[in-house]
């Protein structure tokens, strides 16, 4: 029943064979938002109106033959860092809270042009500036699982409201893991194409350098259309995965898996031994300065993210929360001969990454180091130690926007719900080669034949817990 | 300048400009900086051997 649809790719041949229709969908999407928001706060504003006319502008162009494509009648969020015209782009803050976009950000217009429905803009943290959400002028995200954790972030009200059956997929930013983190701690897909390759003109920038812009959805097969419409061609069907038998991925097991929770670990022990099963091969490989990672990117960052909000420090400081406001107070104080050497330290990380790619189809690491953490606890016990939060959500994923390769989540677990003795999801991440994000998305494919579990993830309609 | 002169003058402007909850974030700040500073690969203007990259072999994975 195409009510039922989970994923862009089931719905889209729902809708062009209308057996459903883009209203009835958006229906109920929006009363999901309408039974749900008030315990996750996923959205900041939701586009009611705008919606309704644009699914009926769906239904009538597919009623006269006119289907644009995939995305035509999907709704879809936007993480609220995104100019759409004619609504505010706050990135949380109130320090934008009268701006007013006058027109789509190049991302959005060609969501449009593609038929795509918004629904709403979603939550984040402050300025996309961490990693929980929980620093937001309009209270934090919530995880669906369990309200009481965070959904991650910061695209974390796209996440949630996609985990969550209110829309089908959701646009996010990453500038150290940012639609990897939410997405692994949701069980979602987020995909973080090649730096530089998904223009960030029209949304609000935090790293100019290390910002990326891509999709938070439930299939790597609906990662490939959004990421064919963002690339500005026509959504083709995504090609025939590749022969897992064929498939050679490299793990960089000495950093990015030293500190792991121990349910992390064991889930991706056992996606791992479930590709071997299956005929892939695995090796270990090493990315010899991995442990320099997150000094090089915390001074490009701190430094970058400074340069944008100074100015605005000065007359307007008080409209920050004050955590966002004191991290960016911190880069006030970078040097510039430091900001110099982390620039030579990601030449060297972009070399590093692609020397371990040589021979290779993909790197294959956990997305998420822990499981989605409690909301306003700000140290996190990882095996034997005690790590701040912030660190370890981006342990696994900052190292690939330093270096710029494209990089994707995926669910993966060690039970057959892909879930933890909590029950909450877990990721993996695929890196892929320099400028190949399909090619990736490729790989992807064929890994999660074997360690997805998307489907129990996913909540929606009438599987709330 | 040092990292140890910096961080002194940084959390004496950050008091001077009323914010003492900067102190442990530089104090972070300033660990990570001296990891940035002695890492190997920095250039050196002596005309001493800079590091060099090395591509890893097959035996390490």
């Amino acid at each position: 029943m195409a009510a039922e649809a989970q994923t862009i790719a089931e719905l889209s041949r729902a809708l062009k064979a209308r057996d459903t229709t883009a209203e009835v969908v958006l229906e109920r999407c929006l009363q999901r938002i309408t039974e749900r928001n008030g315990t996750l706060n996923a959205f900041i504003t939701v586009f009611e109106h705008e919606a309704r006319a644009q699914a009926r502008e769906a239904d009538r162009e597919i009623a006269a033959g006119k289907y644009r494509g995939p995305l035509h009648g999907v709704p879809i969020s936007i993480k609220d860092l995104f100019d759409v015209r004619g609504s505010a782009t706050t990135a949380a803050s109130r320090v934008r809270q009268d701006h007013v976009a006058d027109a789509d950000a190049p991302s959005i217009a060609a969501l449009r042009q593609a038929g795509a429905v918004f629904i709403g803009k979603t939550n984040l943290h402050e300025f996309a500036f961490g990693t929980t959400n929980e620093d937001s002028a309009y209270g934090p995200a919530r995880h669906p699982l369990d309200p009481n954790r965070s959904p991650g972030g910061s695209s974390g009200g796209s996440a949630a409201s996609v985990a969550d059956g209110m829309c089908y997929a959701s646009m996010g930013t990453d500038t150290g893991g940012s639609i990897r983190i939410p997405s692994a701690a949701c069980g979602l897909v987020g995909l973080k194409p090649t730096i530089g390759e998904l223009s960030t003109e029209g949304v609000v920038p935090l790293s100019t350098t290390l910002d990326h812009i891509g999709p938070l959805c439930r299939s790597v097969e609906d990662a490939a259309i959004l990421y064919d419409v963002l690339r500005g061609g026509s959504a083709r069907p995504p090609g025939k995965p590749i022969d897992l038998r064929a498939l050679k991925l490299a793990i960089p097991r000495d950093y990015f898996l030293s500190v792991l929770d121990p349910q992390v670990a064991s889930a991706f022990d056992s996606a791992c031994a479930r590709l071997r099963d299956a005929g892939a091969t695995l090796d270990d490989v090493a990315i010899p300065h991995a442990g320099d990672v997150a000094a090089i990117y915390l001074h490009i960052v701190l430094t970058e993210a400074a340069a944008y909000h100074a100015k605005t420090l000065e007359r307007r400081s008080e409209d920050y929360t004050p955590n966002v406001r004191i991290r960016l107070e911190m880069g006030r104080y970078v040097l510039g001969e430091d900001y110099a050497r982390a620039l030579r330290g990601r030449e060297l990380i972009r070399r590093e990454v692609d020397a371990a790619l040589d021979g290779v189809d993909g790197l294959f690491l956990p997305a998420l180091a822990i499981p989605a953490p409690k909301i306003g606890v700000p140290i996190v016990r990882v095996g034997a130690t005690e790590e701040p939060v912030r660190n370890v959500m981006l342990r696994c994923t900052q190292a690939f926007n330093v270096s710029g390769h494209p990089a994707i989540t995926l669910p993966c677990g060690s039970t057959t719900e892909g879930l933890t003795t909590e029950g909450l999801p877990l990721g993996a991440q695929i890196i892929g080669i320099y400028q190949d994000t399909a090619g990736l998305l490729q790989v992807a494919r064929a890994v999660e034949s074997v360690v997805a579990a998307r489907a129990e993830n996913y909540l929606g309609p009438g599987r709330s817990r | 300048m040092t990292v140890k002169t910096w961080l002194e003058m940084a959390i004496q402007d950050a008091e001077r400009r009323g914010l003492p909850e900067l102190k442990p974030l530089l104090e972070g700040l300033a660990k990570a900086t001296s990891a940035l500073r002695t890492a190997e690969w920095n250039a050196d203007a002596t005309g001493d051997p800079i590091f060099e990259f090395r591509i890893p072999d097959r035996e390490s994975r």
